[in-house]
C-alpha cells in the first residue's frame, strides 16, 4: 500500500510543482494520474522514488517513510519500485537480455553485473518475463534494433525483473501508435493484477486511461483536483483538470479512431486469412 | 523587425539594415586584415632567395634520388621503437584520461568544486603543450631514450582523449542513466550499466583516432632525442645525406598510411 501525505515539491526556479498532494493507493490498484502538461505529473511520481527530491510531505509505502532514507537504505528501497518510462530508457547499445537483468542491480554485488554473471534465478525469471511480454525471440538482440512497442515491452520485463512492490509508469503510451498504445496499457495492467501490484500510471491519452485503470486521479497545478472511478470523470471534471474545451468532440473523435483501429486490424486479418488460403 | 508591413503589403528581409551594414563591414575587416598579413609575411622575405627557390629544390631532389634503400635495413629497428611509443603512449596516456574526463564532465564528476577545475586544467594544460615540447622537457629530465617519448606522447594524449571523452559524457542520454539508477543501482553499476555503453563506441573512436595521431608524432620525436625513426632522421639530416632521408621519409609516409587504414577499420567494426 502506498500513502502519499502532504507532498510538495518547489523548484529553486520558485515554481511549485506539487501543492500539498495527498492519496492512497491499496494493494493491486492500478491509478491513472492525469492532467494538462506541467501539472506536476511526472515531478509526483519521480518523488515518490525520490529521483526528484520532495521539499516537504511523506511517502509511505507499506510502512516506510521513503522521503528519509539515504544511501544504502535509498538503493533498497528504490529496486522495491519498479519503473516504466515514456521513451523506454532503454539501454540502447546493450541486449534484450541485458536490459532485463538490469533490474536486479540494486541486488547483485558490482562484480556480479559487471561480468554479467547473475545468479541463475534472476536470468531465469528474466527468461520467464521475456516469455510473458512475448519477446522470447528477441533475447540477444540490441535493444535498439527493436520496434516501439517491443522496446516497452522490455522496459515492462526490467521493471517486473525487480520483484517491485509498486510500479511508476511515465506516459508508457507517449511515443506509441494507438494500437500497440492499448497494447501496452493492457499488459501493464494484467501483470499489475496478476502480481497485485499497486501502479500509478501518468498518462496524457484520458480516453486511454479511462479504458484499463480503476481509478484516476486529476492534478491541476500542483493540486489533486479529481480522484474518483473512470466513470465518474464526467465533463465537468475534465473541464476542472484540463480547462474549458469541447470534450464531447474529443471522445467521439476517439471513438472514430478505435472503430477505424478495429477495422484496420480485422482488415489486416481478412488479408492473412486470405494470403494462408493462397498458400 | 525583419518581418514589417509598408503600404503595398508586408515585407521580409533577414537582415535589419544595420546588421546588413555589420556584414559589409565585417567583409571589408577580413580584407584589411589580409591585405596587412600579405605586408607582414613579405617584410622578411629576401626575394633573391625566393628567385633562386626552383633551382635549389631541384639541387636537393637531385641529391635525394635515387633513394638509398639499402639503409632500410638500420631502419626496423627505429621503426619498431617509433610504433611502441605511440601505442605505449596511448595506451597510457588513455588510462590516465579516463578518470580524468569521468572528472571533468558536469554530470559525472564527484565535486564540481574542487575535482572539475583540476580535471579540466589537467586536459588544457596537456593540450596547450605539443609533443615535441614535452619531449624536450622530458629528455632534459630523463635523459634521451624511448621513456621520454612514451610519456611525452602519453601525456599530449590525456588533454586530447580526456577533452573527447568528457564532451561525450557530457552528451549522453539521462534518461537512459535515470532509468538505471530507478532500479537501485550503485554508483559502479549506473556507470557501468548507464553511462559506459553510451560512451564505448565514441571512446574506441577516439582512442584510435588518437594511436593514429601519436604514430605520426613519434615519427619526429627522435629529432629532440626522444628515441625512434626521428633520431635517424635527424642524424641524416646533419650529414646532408639526402638520398637517406627520403628513404626515411617515404618509410614514415608507409607507415602512416597503413596506421589511418588500421585506425579507419577498427572505427568502422566498432561503431
Amino acid at each position: 500500500m502506498l500513502t502519499i501525505e502532504k507532498l510538495e515539491k518547489r523548484y529553486r526556479t520558485g515554481d511549485r510543482a506539487l501543492n500539498g498532494v495527498s492519496f492512497t493507493v491499496d494493494r493491486g490498484q492500478v491509478v491513472g494520474l492525469i492532467g494538462p502538461s506541467g501539472a506536476g505529473k511526472s515531478t509526483l511520481i519521480r518523488c515518490i522514488n525520490r529521483l526528484v527530491e520532495p521539499t516537504a510531505g511523506k511517502v509511505l509505502l507499506n510502512g516506510t517513510d521513503l522521503t528519509t532514507l539515504n544511501g544504502t537504505a535509498l538503493r533498497k528501497m528504490r529496486r522495491r519500485i519498479g519503473m516504466i518510462f515514456q521513451e523506454y530508457a532503454l539501454v540502447e547499445r546493450l541486449t534484450v537480455m541485458e536490459n532485463v537483468l538490469s533490474g536486479r542491480l540494486g541486488y547483485v554485488p558490482f562484480w556480479r553485473s559487471f561480468f554479467r554473471r547473475f545468479p541463475a534465478a534472476d536470468v531465469e525469471k528474466a527468461f520467464a518475463l521475456l516469455d510473458r511480454v512475448g519477446l522470447s525471440d528477441h533475447v540477444d538482440k540490441r535493444a535498439d534494433a527493436l520496434s516501439g512497442g517491443q522496446r516497452q515491452r522490455v522496459g515492462i520485463a526490467r521493471a517486473l525483473e525487480q520483484d517491485p512492490e509498486l510500479l511508476l509508469v511515465d506516459e508508457p503510451t507517449a511515443s506509441l501508435d494507438p494500437k500497440t498504445s492499448r497494447q501496452i496499457m493492457r499488459l501493464i495492467c494484467e501483470v499489475c493484477r496478476e502480481r497485485s501490484l499497486p501502479a500509478i500510471i501518468n498518462i496524457h491519452d484520458v480516453t486511454l486511461a479511462q479504458m484499463f485503470v480503476d481509478r484516476i486521479v486529476g492534478l491541476q497545478a500542483g493540486q489533486v483536483v479529481f480522484d474518483g472511478p473512470p466513470d465518474a470523470l464526467d465533463e465537468k471534471a475534465l473541464t476542472a483538470i484540463y480547462g474549458e474545451e469541447d470534450w464531447h468532440a474529443m471522445r467521439k473523435e476517439k471513438e472514430d479512431e478505435a472503430r477505424d483501429d478495429e477495422e484496420a486490424a480485422a482488415f489486416e486479418q481478412a488479408r492473412e486469412e486470405r494470403m494462408a488460403g493462397l498458400v | 523587425m525583419p518581418a514589417g508591413s509598408t503600404l503595398s503589403g508586408r515585407t521580409w528581409r533577414k537582415h535589419t539594415t544595420a546588421g546588413e551594414w555589420a556584414v559589409w563591414l565585417g567583409w571589408f575587416a577580413a580584407g584589411v586584415v589580409f591585405v596587412l598579413s600579405w605586408r607582414v609575411m613579405n617584410e622578411n622575405t629576401i626575394w633573391a632567395f625566393v628567385q633562386d627557390a626552383p633551382r635549389q629544390a631541384g639541387d636537393l631532389l637531385s641529391r635525394s634520388w635515387p633513394p638509398r634503400l639499402s639503409y632500410l635495413n638500420k631502419l626496423w629497428a627505429p621503426l619498431w621503437d617509433t610504433l611502441n611509443i605511440a601505442t605505449l603512449g596511448t595506451v597510457i596516456g588513455t588510462v590516465l584520461a579516463v578518470p580524468t574526463a569521468f572528472f571533468a564532465a558536469r554530470n559525472t564528476t564527484p565535486s564540481a568544486l574542487i575535482l572539475r577545475p583540476i580535471a579540466l586544467f589537467i586536459i588544457v594544460a596537456s593540450r596547450s603543450i605539443n609533443s615535441l615540447i614535452w619531449a624536450l622537457l622530458l629528455v632534459a629530465i630523463l635523459g634521451p631514450g624511448l621513456l621520454a617519448g612514451i610519456i611525452a606522447i602519453a601525456l599530449r594524449s590525456i588533454g586530447f582523449v580526456g577533452k573527447l571523452l568528457y564532451e561525450a559524457i557530457e552528451e549522453i542520454d539521462e534518461s537512459q542513466v535515470e532509468a538505471v539508477r530507478a532500479t537501485g543501482a550503485g554508483g559502479w553499476q549506473v556507470i557501468d550499466y548507464g553511462i559506459i555503453p553510451q560512451v564505448l563506441p565514441t571512446f574506441a573512436g577516439i582512442t584510435v583516432f588518437r594511436w593514429d595521431i601519436n604514430i605520426r608524432e613519434s615519427t619526429i620525436l627522435g629529432l629532440v632525442g626522444a628515441g625512434g625513426i626521428g633520431l635517424q632522421l635527424q642524424s641524416s639530416l646533419n650529414v646532408l645525406a639526402w638520398s637517406q632521408v627520403t628513404v626515411i621519409f617515404a618509410l614514415i609516409l608507409l607507415t602512416v598510411i597503413l596506421s589511418e587504414w588500421v585506425s579507419s577499420k577498427v572505427r568502422r567494426a566498432i561503431i
